[in-house]
């Protein structure tokens, strides 16, 4: 074996293409069964694509680093079911470009922080995390109260999610605008919005502020975290993989 | 055998090799390893006094974080590791570099664009959140360009070597070459909002997504941080000690095994999450037996010494090699542990982790690098020696002491962290809130805060120490008192 192994050290071209297949086979065996095989992601009602406003409050959550203190999976263990909720399934990261798991909890996880507190309580804790938990070690955000969300070409978000595979219609494209401001001021009818996003959160969440800021669009994805799934109506065999 | 080809490789004349490149590439990873630190202290910094954001946008943890990891990763090792892989292909296969300077500045100033668009990005808020693959589109295109640049001349080289055989740090720079490559362009493909615009989305999503990302970030950890660096290893510790590679044989069977194994672990980044539980357990499975390859390495870097001990206490270079290879088998032992499902429950998302990250980044990667450097400057100035010994041996105990500060402080934290998420009071209700748990963690991270900054304080005496020996006069080998003379 080790006679014939000087063939491969004198033959530059052997080497690579032995490299390449030898890299390729444990990636190739974990990855594409989670196309195939069915299961992976559990038949469960009620995930659905993200409103305009959610979308850009994640892509807020994703901008600022928040995964790199704050995971968004919740492991099937008794501590963490207790202390966070149930735990998460494949099915609610299903449309998330890219998926927020995250891999250190310096702060809680936020996989179902939506709607445990107020509107109120968010604004606060992002312009000053001490002044609401005096022992948070977490940034403070106040920019975020003052800046004007840019949704100037939330069509083209919708249209890039959707080429990727997100199952965006052509009405959520054509309204993308319209449902992001039906969704944040109360002067507006939501119920068109409410009709392609169900359980979306209505609301003027940045109560501070007369126009749209970042601060309304990231608290309007965080009070939608982990609360689309309504795990009382799933018989538990659906949620095996 | 192939190990003494290296030795008996001679001084060669100036122009038959590219040189300039890696001169320029050894200043430059020296002073990125100085920001990656400064940058890892900063955000330590933040995590005792959480006021140095300064309520501004640019400075929160949130984006500097990815800024110290990309500059500790990629720009620091990346740097270092473009040319040593430049230095040690010319001399191994006794040929120029394919494409010569041209090629090999295009490699090398592309790769620091690369590094200065993204880290710019972070600042800035452009980012994929992908951990250590966070730039956007458009800088994964142009490092995809650069990439293949990089492979055309390291290939380009093996291929016209005079050397009938490759040696075996070339085995291992081609591998993770090729690696990062399939890696990078498979976990980033994205759609672009638009073509004038930063922000694009991913083509994968939810759990597809997290195992492809942790499929590479478990081998940016296995190609980029280990297998380039084991390169390195088969390379200087062997010219620094003057002894041939201890086991030809282990080399081999170090090579294929790791390379086939690594690429499997990186399930057991998602333990007990929504991934299929086959995945995990496949997972696990390799992580465990990645043990024996990694130390199958590091027991052939380690005897390699054998009979060149002495030179630990002369070469307090080697020293730093050598408590690589040792932090090595201390890091790919602790990595198989973690990835024990049961050990990940309590590991995982704690300290612990980025405690195992740094015994690897600071104890292997960044002492094998400055081993190599130290060896690397006079050298390639064409000096006697560095400026300073002595001040290499401070560098060397400040850093040791940096590392077992910082990586203790984490051990405490991380169980601490796991066991209090955990804990039941005896009326059955958890007994801490999380914040009681962050509040717990205080002295721990001022520890760790400590730690960096004896890193950080190493580095710059390197960084002084490399700019006086390369200030200092050249060595003139006429100007040698001929020992007739001398007489």
């Amino acid at each position: 074996m080790f006679i014939r192994h000087e063939a491969i050290e004198k033959n530059a071209i052997l080497l690579v293409v032995l490299t390449l297949i030898t890299v390729s086979i444990g990636g190739l065996v974990q990855i594409i069964p989670l196309f195939s095989i069915e299961t992976t992601i559990e038949r469960v009602d009620g995930v659905r694509p993200y409103t305009p406003l959610e979308l850009l409050g994640r892509n807020i959550y994703i901008r600022e680093g928040c995964y790199t203190c704050h995971s968004q999976q919740i492991r099937p263990f008794k501590d963490e079911v207790e202390r966070y909720g149930h735990y998460s399934l494949a099915a609610e990261s299903m449309y998330d470009r890219p998926f927020q798991w995250g891999s250190k909890r310096t702060g809680p996880d936020l996989a179902r922080v939506g709607g445990r507190y107020s509107n109120d309580w968010h604004v606060a804790h992002l312009v000053s995390p001490r002044a609401v938990v005096p022992e948070s070690v977490m940034p403070a955000y106040p920019f975020l109260a003052e800046k004007k969300l840019d949704y100037s070409d939330i069509a083209k978000h919708l249209e890039a999610m959707r080429a990727a595979g997100t199952p965006y219609t052509n009405e959520m494209i054509a309204n993308a605008r319209a449902d992001l401001e039906a969704q944040v001021n109360p002067d507006l009818d939501p119920t068109a919005m409410e009709k392609r996003y169900p359980r979306a959160v209505v609301g003027k969440f940045n109560a501070d502020s007369t126009a749209i800021t970042e601060m309304d669009a990231l608290v309007a994805y965080l009070q939608m975290l982990g609360t689309l799934v309504r795990f009382g109506d799933i018989p538990p065999e659906r949620l095996r993989q | 055998m192939s190990s003494q080809a290296v030795l008996n490789t001679g001084r060669p004349s100036a122009p038959r090799y590219v040189e300039d490149v890696i001169r320029a590439a050894v200043v430059l990873s020296m002073f990125w390893g100085v920001v990656a630190f400064l940058a890892g202290v900063v955000i330590a910094a933040q995590l005792v006094w959480p006021q140095l954001s300064f309520d501004s946008e640019y400075l929160t943890f949130g984006r500097l974080r990815p800024l110290h990891t990309s500059a500790a990763i990629f720009a620091f090792g990346g740097t270092a590791l473009i040319g040593t892989a430049f230095h040690v292909v010319q001399r191994t296969c006794r040929a120029r570099l394919f494409g010569g300077a041209p090629l090999g500045w295009f490699v090398l100033l592309g790769y620091q664009f690369f590094i200065v668009t993204a880290a710019a990005g972070y600042l800035l808020g452009i980012t994929q959140s992908k951990e250590y693959a966070e730039p956007e589109w458009f800088v994964d295109l142009w490092l995809t360009i650069v990439w293949v640049a990089y492979l055309v001349a390291y290939l380009g080289t093996v291929l016209k070597r005079e050397e009938p055989h490759i040696y075996v740090a070339n085995w291992f720079y081609l591998a993770f070459i090729i690696t990062i490559a399939g890696l990078h362009i498979v976990n980033n493909m994205a759609i672009p909002v638009s073509i004038t615009g930063s922000k694009s989305y991913g083509v994968w999503s939810g759990v597809q997504d997290a195992m492809i990302q942790w499929w590479y970030g478990h081998n940016a950890v296995g190609f980029f941080l280990t297998a380039a660096f084991l390169g390195m290893m088969y390379y200087y510790i062997p010219k620094a000690a003057n002894r041939p590679v201890y086991s030809y044989r282990l080399s081999i069977v170090h090579f294929w095994s790791l390379v086939f194994m690594y690429i499997w672990a990186g399930p057991h980044h998602l333990h007990y999450t929504s991934l299929p539980d086959w995945a995990q357990t496949l997972g696990m499975v390799f992580s465990v037996m990645l043990w024996m390859p990694s130390w199958g390495g590091m027991i052939n870097g380690l005897m390699t010494l054998s009979g060149a001990w002495d030179k630990l206490r002369t070469d307090p270079g080697l020293r730093f090699s050598v408590t690589a290879v040792g932090f090595y088998g201390m890091a790919t032992f602790e990595g198989p542990v973690m990835s024990i499902k049961a050990v990940n429950s309590l590991s995982h998302y704690t300290d612990w982790t980025i405690g195992h990250v740094h015994s690897g980044a600071l104890g292997w990667v960044a002492f094998i690098v400055f081993g190599t450097l130290y060896y690397m400057v006079p050298k390639m100035w064409n000096r006697p020696a560095m400026w300073s010994t002595r001040l290499i041996g401070w560098h060397y105990w400040i850093a040791t002491i940096g590392i077992v500060l910082y990586i203790t402080a984490m051990w405490v934290s991380g169980i601490m962290q796991g066991l209090m998420w955990r804990a039941y009071d005896e009326l059955g209700f958890l007994q801490y809130s999380f914040v009681e748990t962050v509040a717990a963690m205080q002295p721990f991270y001022f520890i760790r805060f400590l730690g960096g900054v004896c890193f950080l304080t190493g580095g710059l005496l390197m960084a002084y120490n490399m700019w006086r020996t390369i200030r200092s006069e050249a060595e003139v080998v006429s100007a040698r008192p001929h020992p007739a003379l001398a007489a």
